[in-house]
């Protein structure tokens, strides 16, 4: 048994390890990139070890280093985590064989379920369905036709070599199947210069549903199942369990199969069975077939967590101090509804682009568990995977849990870098989705509708420029005073990409008003809370020169210094004068000669110095008025460049 | 110790007050609102149409978010010229920039160009008088064509006349206070000196001009033809010619390069401006200074109803209650400054007039900076008083006043007639600020009296030489010179004259007072050197 674990990961599953690890007495051990030296989960262990580096594959992909690292802190396993070393079976046999407990299956559970289409085999062999089709070297048409026909109607016809939604046929029919081959084939033929086509069941409504499994080496037992059909380009986006119209007898015959898949290959710690699911017309227990099967713990384990009572990571951590599988079968049961959302750092209007900032404010509301590895001040950087944090709701029905969790993401509060926050609350308060009619194409179809960009609020646009100006927080008598007539203070926003020009009439100290484009509203403070034409003001952010509301899911407004303008003195200027008298060295400008800011066009003596004469702008030169080896006086005129006016045309 | 008001806010006296004031102060407003609105509607949206920013709103954008703006002659001018100059064409003023107290000057081209009426000349040299004695920074937002030339009798050749913009300038600088211009337009002969004589200049490009003579005098005098922007654009100025430094894209942009030229000026003698500390409120509403005061001016009544609507938590440490009781002395604070309050509650006499006097050298040994409520018809007039010397005593008192070195900030809150002016740091006794509400009134006598006296020399001579002279006749002639006194003793007409700093709501008086006194706390409290006091 072991007294320290060492966890080879960072970010939210560190910490989420780390915290079952302190629950149950154990010692942990963190390792770090240079980077991460100052994050959460080096925080929240008790010791810490630097492993260098940024990129993964100078830090966390490391093995050696992190092998050593346990060796030095006297760790008796390493946790993987998911992602990096996890599912690498080289690895865990070096942690073996350093006398180290990995804390997961064994390398020979990994390396047959690495290899996608051996795994598919071994798991036919062992009884799981698997998604018919044919792949075989015979391209014979006829034969093509049979196994089609074999399959079941619809059938995808797709290249072999094919890629990008290129030469593949959907055949509905079997009267169809020939002319779509014929011309699949001409297309692959084309595009890929290889004919060859495999055919694979077409599946008109697909689910993703996995089953997550646990196994101890000889017994196994699954721990129901998580719907994972809300993906965007095969990113998951929400996680749920129980899956919603599952039946009793589908969630038996795709729990037996999992366990069947564990079992097949003697399956240790928590694995999760990944099965494509036909969602047309309802669940059927004939309707599953194994896509694969991932050696780890699954970012999404909370759901499972919430519904099961079951700390999976304790889990882990028994089994591989040699603890038989803690619970029996018939010991595991469903209490309510739990749904996962993944916070990430991304720009959603540029297409889901990673973003990366200092995160200048983060908070979570009370009443969703928040696994997080970020704290508010920390960086986001390019350097690792974007997610801010999982929000996990529990309730006792489906529509409660998702209430919940539309509830809060509200309520999170993110500034200093972009979200796809308000996507993901879309996703929560979507019909179809409450009703539970999932599918993975939901997002594709739905994505407009989902990225909309609502225009802010008028009130929200009155509380980012009274906080703008510091007026939210000015105090006492001398506020706004004057004898007469009030002043208007303008402050100018920058909000999705427009400037907003905003007007303050300051009242007092607790009073304003103030004109948004469209609208008038009145802030008053009352009670020392702000109110916006009577709705109490969301909470804000200030940072330097962005406020952000957290309202509609936080917005960001940056405030536009005037002073940030270039003032135009020189730039632009077309005429390139002589600075002092001198002699005209040389000329490099040629009339009709296309010239960058900064090039030099001439060369002056004087003083004894050379001095270059620079093109003040971007331009085209229209006249050069001096010859080389000329005398100029000061000021004369030496280049001109064609008006920006004359360039535009 | 705090003062306990003896007013019923729901009487029916308290309520007339209330009427009454609110009747004084709506003539006030309207004059203020017309002055607000500079030249007019169509002036301001040719103003607008040409990417400018009108004269207010430059102002705002200059100060902090928020920043008090304690505006100086808001209704200068004000039927004068038969109203062709609101506000007499320049707001003026005192607010925070960056944090810091300055004082703002800005034409208003709306108003005939901006050109210096005699009252715009007076107005800028009364804002320029209390930088200077006051150590504010001067912000000068340029916008003008210069002297007004059908008065230029009243605007050029005197002692107190345009020179004397630009010798204060120079004045003020050389005591270390910063003077800053923002040329954004107009910035021709005479005024040319403003920008050129400041110790930071931005101009607006192709907005701002500065020369001695604009191009139609120039073609007239040499038959050059060159366009204003050539002659003396931003674009010369700040490469050709040096005369201004920094040149700005716009109206906003020019504000934001003067806020920071201001934030980088270095501390002043008495360090950054002093932060407001926040004092408790009154324990009474201000507001109710409308019910507790009588507007008419004739009606008594405590003006302690008064202090303990002006002075932080109502707490008046009264200094010699029990002697000269008609002159009300004592120490508070406003706004969490230490002050001297010094205010009528009746005639002064002889014994007022003592007091008054060391009250006065008790907040000079210590640096108090002293406030005047002032409410006075005079020393009291009878052969007892000449005999016992009230003029004597009234000396000492007017010795005092005129000659203490701590700040003084008056404010006339009822009657301001004779000698009593004096005494209570008129005027011409160099306040820091004056301030006149709207039911106070002023003048060297009562509009009766002064009919009266002339009433009574007329009827000596004529008596003299025998004839009659019949009650009507008198009181036809009596009519004219009350006339005249009521018109001339109305706040409004004094406040076009400036002969005050502006009207103020009663119900602001502490915060007028408090942003006064805060002001004036910019420059060091020098150590006083009395006059001699006749024993």
């Amino acid at each position: 048994m072991f007294d320290t674990i060492l966890i080879a990961n960072r970010g939210e599953i560190a910490c989420r390890v780390i915290a079952t690890a302190k629950r149950m007495g154990l010692r942990s051990v963190a390792v770090h990139s240079d980077v991460d030296a100052g994050a959460r989960h080096v925080a929240l262990a008790d010791m810490a070890v630097g492993i260098g580096g940024t990129a993964p594959a100078d830090s966390y992909l490391r093995a050696e280093r992190i092998i050593e690292a346990a060796l030095a802190t006297g760790a008796g396993a390493i946790h993987p985590g998911y992602g990096f070393l996890s599912e690498n079976p080289d690895f865990v046999a070096a942690v073996e064989a350093a006398g180290l407990v990995f804390v997961g299956p064994s390398a020979q559970a990994i390396r047959a379920m690495g290899l996608k289409d051996a795994a598919k085999r071994l798991m036919a062999e062992a009884g799981v369905p698997v998604v018919p089709g044919y792949m075989g070297d015979d391209q014979d048409a006829g034969r093509l036709a049979a196994e089609a026909e074999k399959i079941g109607f619809p059938v995808l016809i797709k290249a072999v070599a094919g890629g990008g939604g290129k030469g593949m046929r959907l055949v509905e029919r079997g009267g169809d199947f020939a002319a779509a081959l014929k011309s699949c084939r001409a297309e692959a033929q084309g595009a890929f210069g290889n004919d060859a086509v495999l055919i694979e069941k077409f599946i008109e409504q697909p689910r993703h549903i996995e089953i997550q499994v646990f196994g101890d080496g000889s017994d196994a037992v699954h721990l129901f199942e998580r719907d994972c059909s809300l993906q965007r380009r095969h990113q998951k986006v929400i996680e749920e369990a129980p899956a919603p119209g599952m039946t009793p007898e589908m969630r038996a015959a795709m729990g037996d199969a999992a366990v069947r898949a564990a079992k097949a290959i003697g399956y240790a710690g928590a694995g999760t069975v990944e099965f494509i699911v036909d969602g047309a017309g309802g669940l059927r227990p004939d309707g599953f077939w194994f896509m694969e099967m991932n050696t780890r713990l699954q970012v999404e384990h909370p759901v499972t967590e919430a519904i099961t009572g079951v700390d999976l990571v304790e889990w882990q951590l028994r089994v591989a101090a040699g603890e038989p599988l803690p619970a029996k079968q018939e010991d595991l049961s469903i209490t309510g509804h739990a749904f996962e959302a993944r916070l990430y750092a991304e720009d959603v209007p540029a297409g889901f682009l990673p973003a990366t900032g200092r995160l200048a404010h983060l908070a979570f509301p009370p009443g969703v568990r928040a696994d997080s590895g970020v704290i508010s001040g920390d960086i986001i950087s390019p350097h690792y995977d974007p997610m801010i944090a999982k929000l996990i709701t529990h309730g006792p029905t489906r529509a409660i849990a998702l209430r919940q969790l539309s509830r809060g993401l509200r309520g999170t509060e993110v500034a200093g870098t972009v979200t796809n926050l308000a996507f993901l609350g879309a996703l929560a308060d979507h019909a179809g989705f409450a009703a539970g009619e999932v599918d993975t194409g939901l997002i594709a179809r739905d994505i407009d509708l989902l990225t909309k960009v609502p225009a802010p609020h008028p009130r929200m646009v009155a509380q980012a420029a009274l906080v703008a100006a510091g007026l939210d927080v000015a105090a006492g008598e001398a506020v706004g005073f004057v004898l007469w007539q009030p002043l208007v203070r303008s402050v100018v926003l920058r909000h999705g990409g427009e400037e907003i020009a905003v007007e303050l009439r300051v009242a007092s100290d607790d009073r304003c008003e103030i004109a948004v484009p469209g609208a008038t509203v009145l802030a008053e403070r009352q009670g020392g809370r702000w109110r916006f034409d009577g709705v109490p003001g969301a909470t804000v952010h200030r940072e330097a020169a962005q406020v952000t509301v957290f309202d509609a899911y936080g917005m960001a407004f940056d405030i536009v210094d005037p002073l940030a303008r270039a003032a135009g003195a020189g730039a632009g200027a077309a005429l390139i004068e002589a600075p002092m008298p001198g002699l005209v060295r040389q000329v490099l400008a040629v009339p009709g000669q296309a010239v960058a800011a900064g090039d030099t066009l001439a060369v002056l003596e004087a003083m004894k110095m050379e001095h270059a004469l620079l093109a003040s702008r971007d331009g085209t030169v229209a006249e050069v008025l001096v010859a080389e080896g000329a005398q100029v006086e000061a000021g004369a005129a030496l280049i001109r460049l064609e008006d920006e006016e004359e360039d535009a045309a | 110790m705090r003062l306990t008001s003896q007013a019923i806010p729901t009487s029916e006296a308290f309520q007339a007050n209330v009427r009454g004031h609110l009747d004084a102060l709506r003539v006030v407003e309207e004059a203020a609102a017309l002055a607000a609105a500079g030249g007019g509607a169509a002036a301001r949206e040719r103003h607008e149409s040409r990417g400018k920013m009108l004269p207010r709103h430059r102002v705002a954008n200059l100060l902090d978010p928020g920043s008090p703006f304690l505006e100086v002659g808001a209704t200068a001018a004000h039927d004068l010229y038969d109203g062709a100059a609101p506000c007499a064409g320049v707001i003026a003023g005192v607010g925070r920039v960056q944090g810091r107290d300055v004082m703002v000057v800005c034409n208003d081209a709306t108003v005939k160009g901006g050109t210096y009426y005699p009252m715009t000349v007076k107005k800028h040299l009364r804002a320029q008088e209390i930088a200077e004695a006051n150590h504010l920074p001067c912000v000068y937002l340029v916008d003008s064509g210069g002297a007004n030339l059908p008065n230029q009798d009243e605007v050029f050749p005197d002692r107190d006349h345009f020179g004397r913009i630009f010798y204060n300038q120079a004045r003020m600088s050389a005591k270390g206070i910063a003077q800053i211009a923002v040329v954004m337009g107009s910035c021709t002969a005479g005024g040319a000196y403003v920008p050129a004589m400041s110790d930071v200049t931005i101009i607006v490009k192709e907005q701002g001009t500065i020369f001695l003579a604009g191009p139609p005098l120039v073609k007239a005098a040499t038959g050059e033809v060159v366009s204003a922007e050539d002659l003396g654009g931003g674009d010369v100025h700040t490469r050709l010619s040096g005369v201004a430094d920094y040149l700005a894209e716009d109206d906003t942009h020019a504000l934001a390069l003067a806020r920071r030229a201001v934030g980088s000026l270095g501390p002043g003698p008495v360090g950054y401006t002093p932060t407001l500390r926040e004092g408790a409120p009154p324990a009474y509403d201000p507001d109710e200074i409308l019910g507790v005061v009588p507007p008419d001016l004739r009606t008594p009544y405590d003006i302690r109803e008064v202090i303990a609507r002006v002075v932080d938590g109502s707490e008046f440490d009264e200094f010699k209650a029990r002697f000269g009781e008609t002159l009300v002395t004592g120490f508070a604070e406003i706004m969490g400054a230490p002050v001297g309050i010094v205010a009528n509650n009746g005639v002064l006499f002889s014994e007022a007039a003592q007091k008054g006097a060391h009250f006065i050298e008790l907040c000079s040994q210590r640096r108090i900076p002293l406030v005047f409520l002032q409410n006075i018809t005079g020393f009291m007039v009878g052969r007892r008083y000449e005999n016992e010397g009230i003029a004597r005593h009234g000396a000492k008192m007017v010795t005092a006043v005129a000659t203490t070195a701590v700040p003084k900030i008056t404010m006339v809150v009822g009657g301001s007639f004779g000698a009593g002016n004096y005494g209570m740091a008129g005027r011409a006794y160099g306040p820091r600020f004056m301030w006149s509400w709207p039911n106070s009134r002023i003048s060297v006598m009562g509009g009766e009296q002064a009919a009266g006296v002339l009433a009574t020399v007329k009827r000596d001579a004529m008596e003299r030489r025998g004839e009659d002279w019949s009650a009507e006749d008198e009181a036809a002639f009596k009519q004219p010179t009350i006339d005249m006194f009521a018109r001339q003793s109305h706040p409004l007409f004094a406040s076009a004259r400036l002969w005050d700093d502006g009207i103020v709501d009663p119900r602001k008086a502490r915060q007028v007072l408090g942003l006064s006194v805060h002001a004036s706390l910019n420059a060091p409290i020098e150590e006083t050197r009395f006059g001699l006091f006749r024993m």
